[in-house]
């Protein structure tokens, strides 16, 4: 009995040490600053066409392949909205996702099936599913908001020769399938570099590495190539983007949902 | 005679439009060939054979003529070992499309969906069923149209002119899935103007937050025939009718709630009803996968099976998902008649792909029927599983 007291003290006195220790690095208000200013630099993009491509391995090695056009809306004080028209694979071939993302609400979705002319509503509760088989989920996919998550700074660290913020994002969606998310943001551009998913049970899921960065509009920053690796299953995907283009002249009512029957 | 006349014309028309298409930068050409066989577990009532193969080819091509105009031409043709009936052409879609502001504009042979549920599709009735093609009835036959669709803030108006009707196709008399006498090629009309009557149809949609609301409205030749038997032959009597048909989709959580029902006037009157959920469970035994369990109920208030199977019946299904990267699913799903315990069908249908240009799809189908005056008594015979290999480029 005595020994087992002494365990649970040793080790309540150890988990408020590691509390302290963690709380005077950590800091929620900084990271709150850090990521609103991250998406300050992000507004008035507007709209963009992006030709896309993604290559999936399992951990035998073996790939398939997605291309896809996505378009792409930008909304003020909510999410963006997204339509998403598949080319490869050619059974899917005119098949388009429409998502109006929003940073409060569950998001609204649409799926158009060209071969029976009937676009679907479905339920965007299933964030946390893999879109098109990859490894990137709905959710990962969706436009950055303050909303999404709480955020705290846990301090700067060097990644690759380059300063960056170490950001804590916890999701405050119940449906989201992760319970943390750490990102590395520059601290020059406050561009993600690198995302690390941690799912439910709090395990390291999936590091997401960005690449290939350009600017655009002599101000947004765009990842050219996004690699995804699931440390559990061993399968990654790498989401490249070859063609992008900004303020095509698209406008709110291109996104929707009555335009995906028209859709090519 | 007619028939091979028609697809000569057919093909002719097919080849010139490839040959113009060639020579124009603009066109794309997409499609499919499906190579399929279905294996029946006995022969038909009628001795028909065991086994069905079939040839399948459905090219796409595109035109974009300028910023917001289009034409698709979408040839189809089945060539079928067994049935000389399944072997059919169809022009699927061939179809002028301009959009400017809110309006949309189509003419030609073109196809449009209607409604929300999954086992019945009652207010869908703008396109005639391709019903030789498949056992539930979600191929459709090309519908010359003029169409026209306002897409305004407090909805969207779909108003259709439908120039020429469409007879349902049935198979013949060495097919399977058919009555104990074929169905007649040589349908019967009310109008005297036959294929030729005018139809309308009206459509009015609304989003209102996660609900999703359509009204509808068809006045012309009812695309569900009746059946009539002269002398030893049974004809296809195809009726005037007015309908009025509403469909509602609701999300809640991880439930889809869907409604569709109609009121129909035409060689008799009814009111047909199917209602119910799917509820998806994202994410089963800890892997990707979604397992979606759907229930709908189908009611007729005819109460005979005259035209359509659900009169009163359930049908429970399950959706499997795996989410992989061959985006394989499995459909499994019962309908029961709750008036005849012995009166029930199960369908199988499971998907995947291979390589980016060749998918399988295996469908199956048992019918279990020991009640004579239902509809689906002469399939009870017809219980059969397809192998189909797929092929887009």
């Amino acid at each position: 009995m005595k020994v087992k007291n002494s365990s649970i003290i040793k080790t309540i006195a150890l988990t408020a040490l590691l509390a302290l220790s963690s709380q005077s690095f950590a800091s929620p208000e900084k990271g709150l600053e850090i990521a609103k200013e991250r998406k300050a630099r992000d507004e008035g993009w507007g709209d963009s066409v992006a030709t896309m491509q993604m290559i999936l391995k399992n951990a035998q090695g073996e790939s398939s392949t997605r291309e896809m056009r996505l378009k792409s809306f930008e909304v003020a004080n909510d999410g963006d909205k997204g339509l998403t028209i598949f080319d490869q694979p050619r059974d899917v071939k005119g098949t388009a996702f429409l998502n109006h993302s929003h940073s409060v609400e569950a998001d609204d979705q649409w799926l158009y099936l060209p071969a029976l002319k009937r676009v679907k509503r479905i339920s965007s509760r299933n964030k946390s599913g893999p879109f098109m088989g990859s490894e990137f989920a709905y959710e990962d996919l969706s436009s950055f908001e303050l909303e999404k998550y709480t955020f705290n700074h846990l301090g700067n660290q060097d990644l690759n020769g380059v300063t960056t913020y170490l950001l804590e994002q916890t999701p405050t969606d119940k449906n989201s399938g992760y319970t943390k998310q750490l990102v590395w943001l520059d601290t020059e551009h406050y561009r993600p570099l690198q995302v690390e998913f941690y799912d439910r049970k709090g395990t390291l899921l999936k590091t997401l590495k960005f690449d290939d960065y350009k600017q655009y509009l002599d101000k947004y920053w765009r990842a050219h190539t996004m690699a995804m690796v699931n440390h559990q299953t061993g399968k990654s995907t790498l989401l490249t983007t070859s063609l992008l283009d900004f303020q095509t002249g698209l406008r709110e009512k291109d996104f929707e949902k009555n335009v995906l029957k028209r859709v090519k | 005679m007619k028939s091979v006349i028609n697809l000569a014309g057919r093909l002719t028309a097919s080849a010139l439009l490839t040959t113009i298409a060639l020579q124009c930068h603009a066109v794309e050409l997409s499609g499919q060939i499906n190579a399929e066989h279905r294996q029946f577990a006995s022969h038909g009532l009628q001795g028909q054979d065991k086994g069905q193969s079939s040839l399948v080819f459905q090219p796409e091509l595109y035109w974009e003529l300028g910023e917001s105009s289009d034409f698709t031409f979408t040839p189809f043709y089945r060539l079928d070992s067994l049935d000389e009936e399944r072997s059919h052409g169809d022009i699927r879609e061939a179809l002028y499309l301009t959009y400017w502001d809110d309006y949309e504009f189509r003419a030609g042979i073109g196809k449009v969906f209607w409604g929300v549920t999954e086992s019945a599709h009652l207010v869908d009735v703008v396109n005639q069923t391709d019903a030789i093609e498949s056992v539930d009835g979600e191929d459709k036959l090309g519908q010359p149209m003029v169409h026209f669709t306002s897409i305004k803030e407090w909805g969207t108006v779909d108003a259709m002119i439908l120039p020429y009707f469409r007879e349902r196709t049935f198979a013949g008399v060495d097919g399977r899935l058919r009555p104990t006498v074929p169905v007649s090629s040589n349908a019967v009309y009310e109008s005297s103007r036959e294929e030729k009557h005018i139809d309308y149809a009206l459509r009015y949609s609304q989003m209102l937050g996660d609900w999703d609301l359509g009204l509808s409205y068809f006045q012309g030749t009812n695309r569900d025939p009746y059946y009539q038997i002269h002398g030893n032959e049974l004809k296809p009597y195809y009726a005037q009718a007015k309908q009025v048909g509403i469909d509602i989709q609701g999300i809640v959580g991880d439930w889809l709630w869907k409604i569709e029902s109609i009121y129909r006037d035409s060689f008799d009157n009814h009111t047909g009803v199917v209602g119910g959920f799917e509820y998806t469970i994202v994410g089963v035994f800890d892997t990707v996968w979604d397992i979606g369990l759907i229930a709908e109920y189908l009611y007729d208030s005819r109460g005979n099976n005259a035209q359509s199977v659900g009169q009163n019946d359930l049908f429970a299904g399950t959706r499997l998902a795996l989410n992989d990267e061959d985006s394989t699913e499995i459909l499994f799903g019962i309908s029961q008649d709750l008036d005849n315990s012995d009166v029930y069908s199960a369908k199988l249908e499971a998907s995947s792909r291979l390589t980016n240009h060749v998918s399988w799809t295996v469908n199956g189908w048992l019918f279990e029927n020991e009640t004579p005056d239902d509809l689906l008594y002469f399939a009870r015979k017809d219980d059969f599983i397809e192998l189909s290999l797929q092929y887009y480029f």
